[in-house]
């Protein structure tokens, strides 16, 4: 293992860190909130303090790396980066309890927005910033945020290919073009586009600056924090479609805008993976608007949070604009369906991602049609490209891990006695990085109530589910550690 | 600079590594997907599945916006096709194709022409020609030559009895009684530009530069004693023995050939009818005892397996043979096979692949360009020839008031016909040549790189 490499790089994502927290001291500052601005100033100190010595045990690396040391990399990155981004929070006296600030920031930067907070309203702006800002840091990843602005590799620069594959979701992490750092700035600039178009369309609906901000971040990261109490359900009908619209294009797979722009459109649109995402989509809505019909004033308002609904749940935002816990069990067991498909692979959204689901039940038709006709030969494949049998192995080893992890959190989770729907809702609400889940943990309560073991699962839970498993579940294995 | 190399076999790997190395957008086509992955996972390049030769595929690696094209897959004939159909997909395309049966050489640059070649590149006709050239001389394990051949950096074969073992090397050039540099010095695998008071320790491998008309003395001085090659014996007829036979038998040298495969030696035999060609197992002493090894003057490993080759020629250093090369197609060149006792070691792909990178870097800057880039001590140093151009600047200023970068060196100032070994108060002017060597990893795309500014 090369540890001084994973160092390196460590050191610079708390570099990078801390200068994301000068922002919200800036805020803090103008507010003149005094004990939040002091826990910034401390933050950004403790952060910049571990850097440098990071940077400092760790300057005489060598650039060999393997597949191994990039899942490890990216697996404690996350978690250091989580524990310097919860001092806010924890100093400031915002969240006086460690885990429990740990398990917010962690909820931010795995873009699942499950908070331990029973409202939030009184909290003070930086602290709101920081909390929406974070879902737009884990969105596309701090890693590929850094693969995009360090110097291009002049040796053995292929290394970065495991920390992208690590750290981007999807079954099959390609590049855009030949060189890491140029896919990394496609990637962020079209995250950055398409969140000033969010921006724009929120502030045009006459939503304030700040607000347009951290709903934008919310909304590009998938995450769902929101500065409301009451989510997005306040705002109005144009703002909460803003929302809608955008949730799901941060949901789509960001090589389609990259194919878009290089003008590839036909190709776009013939994508198997997102006409399934969309077609999931108007389905659903289509069904849970006639389940609930009646319960709205008029078909406008029905369609429109049946709408929202689903693309928060689908693109594991987590906002909401009504009580959807009130709902008939129907649609409640669609909204549940939906937790686990997730988003397009290569988005910022969670869960088991689209492409992957279609792959597997590729490959289980494959298997059945083996079972009719052992002697068939037959490849797997989408958008008529042969996938390779290393991928769907990996895919069928993600899902066993997958259902492994959300069964045994639930076993450790309902050890503090609320109900079974409840529990499993706030599993699988964490693992696909949503937000809120049924009954207890519904869009209108919170996690607070859990005891420190099951919120230390939960984080792990939230971890595994945004890095994609196997970057965290590696750090737990013994063959990582041994020479 | 958008590059496509088709093919990733011993070649295209080679390329890969240098081409990625000086930060050129590389898309790698190839229908193996374990060699994409292997890629992929070690340089920063992009990698695309399929056939070369495919319309499709080769859309899909961005053939029309790209600006070359290097063909290197192992047939030839998909290598035409490929650079043909990307031509037809991009005109301003630049293309490179591997060409290397000996049945087509003749026919090359008819082949250019129809197939619209911005070059053709033949890794085993290349290797021939350096093993021809070392033959030539044989005291020295490494020989490449630049300005026309007047000037040569040269590893001389140094022994324990050598006379450079006390002195420090800046007496060199009084030892052998002939202009000479030392522009590069190898020690424990490490390759370094000397300073004046370095002296030698055994095991040391230095680099020097010499005009080519004081090689002789060079030699004589520094006593490596050479008869001149007369006999040559050749181990595997593959395409490399035919190529170098042919230029040996051209030269007027006797040549044996010793080749396992019945098929193959008819071949070769018809090919070569001056060459004597021995059915046998080259792999075995007694099969290169009977065919009188210990009388010949040079032994040449190139059958095509790397491991065979060295086994064959620690078989022929064994048994004092005085010159013996071994081929490695696979290898990479390694410190660890420079002490073993096969000879000097010719990388048919590390040839190829730097002629491809000089063509490379020409294509980049169109002016000012390097006219020969040679990459010596295992690729640790490099070699490069440029014209002084009206561009160049601190023209006729002495060397030793220029600002010239750490661990660059100006080993030869050729002066029309007249080549200069420079001291500090050498300059140059404008239409002279001059060889710099860098030892470390940045590259001199133009002369005016060399100026710390």
């Amino acid at each position: 293992m090369n540890y001084k490499m994973i160092g390196k790089f460590i050191s610079r994502v708390l570099a990078i860190e801390a200068a994301f927290m000068i922002v919200p001291l800036l805020i803090g500052l103008v507010d003149g909130s005094r004990a939040d601005t002091l826990a910034f100033v401390w933050a950004i100190l403790l952060t910049a303090a571990g850097s440098a010595l990071l940077g400092l045990l760790c300057r005489h690396e060598t650039s060999r790396f393997q597949a191994r040391d990039g899942l490890v990399c990216v697996g404690v990155s996350w978690i250091a980066m989580s524990i310097f981004g919860c001092l806010p929070f924890f100093l400031g006296g915002s969240i006086p309890n460690f885990v429990d600030a740990l398990f917010e920031i962690v909820s931010g930067f795995t873009t699942t927005g499950a908070s331990i907070l029973p409202e939030v309203e009184s909290l003070s702006r930086c602290i709101l910033y920081w909390r929406s800002f974070s879902h737009w840091v884990g969105g596309m990843g701090v890693l590929v945020f850094l693969l995009g602005i360090t110097s291009p590799g002049v040796r053995g620069s292929g290394f970065t290919m495991h920390l992208l594959r690590a750290e981007s979701p999807g079954p099959d992490v390609g590049k855009l073009v030949p060189h890491m750092r140029d896919t990394a700035k496609i990637l962020y600039l079209i995250y950055i586009g398409l969140t000033l178009l969010n921006i724009l369309f929120l502030k045009l609906g006459g939503m304030g600056t700040f607000e347009a901000l951290c709903t934008a971040f919310g909304t590009a990261g998938t995450g769902g924090f929101g500065i409301k109490n009451d989510s997005i359900g306040g705002y109005s009908p144009y703002i909460q479609n803003v929302c809608t619209v955008f949730m799901l294009l941060f949901g789509i797979n960001f090589s389609c805008y990259f194919l878009l722009l290089a003008g590839h459109i036909k190709e776009v649109f013939k994508d198997e993976e997102l006409r399934c995402y969309l077609g999931m989509v108007l389905l659903s809505t289509g069904l849970i608007a006639f389940n609930i019909r009646g319960m709205y004033e008029t078909v406008e308002e029905t369609i429109r949070h049946a709408a929202f609904q689903v693309a928060s749940i689908v693109t594991t935002t987590g906002f909401a604009t009504t009580d959807f816990d009130l709902w008939p069990s129907f649609s409640k067991t669609i909204l549940l369906c939906l937790m686990f498909v997730g988003a397009c692979a290569g988005s910022t959204g969670g869960g088991m991602k689209v492409g992957r689901l279609l792959l597997i039940f590729k490959n289980l038709r494959r298997s059945i049609h083996r079972f009719i006709s052992p002697n068939q030969v037959q490849v797997v494949r989408n958008n008529d490209r042969v996938i390779s049998e290393e991928v769907l192995n990996n895919t069928n080893a993600y899902l066993a891990a997958y259902g492994i992890l959300i069964i045994a959190s639930f076993i450790v989770v309902s050890w503090d006695g609320y109900g079974i729907a409840t529990n499993f809702s706030a599993v699988v609400s964490c693992f696909n990085n949503i937000g809120p889940g049924l009954e207890a943990v519904g869009p209108t309560c919170n996690f607070g109530g859990y005891s420190i073991l099951s919120k230390l699962v939960l984080i792990l839970d939230m971890l595994a589910g945004r890095l994609e498993i196997f970057p965290i579940l590696v750090l737990f294995s013994r063959r990582t550690w041994k020479r | 600079m958008k590059i496509l190399i088709a093919g990733g076999g011993k070649v295209g790997a080679a390329l890969t590594r240098q081409l990625s190395a000086e930060g050129y957008d590389l898309t790698l086509i190839d229908n193996n997907p374990e060699v994409l992955a292997s890629t992929v996972n070690q340089y920063d390049v992009m990698a695309v599945e399929g056939n070369c030769a495919a319309m499709d595929v080769l859309k899909e690696a961005g053939v029309e916006d790209a600006d070359l094209l290097i063909a290197a897959t192992s047939a030839d004939e998909v290598n035409l096709l490929c650079c043909l159909t990307a031509h037809a997909l991009n005109k301003k395309l630049h293309t490179i194709a591997r060409i290397r049966n000996p049945e087509y050489s003749n026919q090359v640059y008819l082949m250019r022409g129809a197939f619209a070649l911005s070059m053709n590149v033949n890794p085993e006709k290349q290797a021939a020609r350096e093993m021809l050239r070392l033959l030539q001389y044989p005291g020295f394990l490494h020989r490449e030559t630049f300005a026309k051949g007047r000037v040569a950096i040269v590893e001389p074969r140094l022994d324990v009895n050598s006379p450079l073992k006390d002195p420090p090397l800046s007496q060199l050039p009084d030892i052998v009684k002939c202009r000479v540099l030392v522009c590069t010095v190898v020690r424990d695998g490490m390759a370094s530009a000397p300073s004046g008071d370095f002296v030698l320790k055994e095991g040391d491998r230095i680099y020097v530069t010499a005009p080519n008309d004081t090689l002789a003395a060079l030699l004589r001085n520094l006593n490596i004693i050479s008869r001149p090659v007369k006999r040559v014996m050749l181990c595997g007829a593959g395409r490399i023995s035919y190529y170098l036979a042919d230029l040996l038998i051209k030269s007027g040298l006797e040549v044996k050939i010793v080749e396992r495969d019945y098929t193959a030696c008819r071949k070769i035999s018809e090919l070569l009818p001056r060459a004597t060609v021995i059915q046998g197992d080259a792999s075995r002493q007694a099969t290169l005892e009977n065919e009188g090894l210990p009388e010949y003057d040079a032994l040449v490993s190139l059958t095509g397996l790397d491991e065979l080759n060295m086994v064959i020629s620690m078989i022929g250093s064994d048994l004092k043979v005085p010159h013996v090369i071994t081929k490695l197609g696979h290898m990479e060149s390694t410190p660890i096979l420079n002490s073993l006792p096969i000879g000097s070691i010719v990388y048919p792909k590390e040839l190829c692949s730097n002629t491809i990178v000089r063509y490379v870097r020409a294509l980049k800057n169109q002016t000012g360009a390097a006219v020969a880039v040679h990459s010596i001590a295992e690729g640790q140093a490099e070699a490069v020839e440029f014209l002084v151009d009206k561009d160049t600047k601190y023209c006729g200023v002495p060397l030793k008031d220029l600002n010239i970068k750490k661990n660059v060196l100006v080993v030869c100032i050729g002066h029309g016909a007249d080549i200069e070994i420079p001291n500090g108060n050498s300059s140059f002017q404008e239409g002279d040549t001059l060889i710099l060597v860098t030892n470390g990893d940045h590259i001199i795309y133009s002369l005016n790189d060399i100026f710390q500014d």
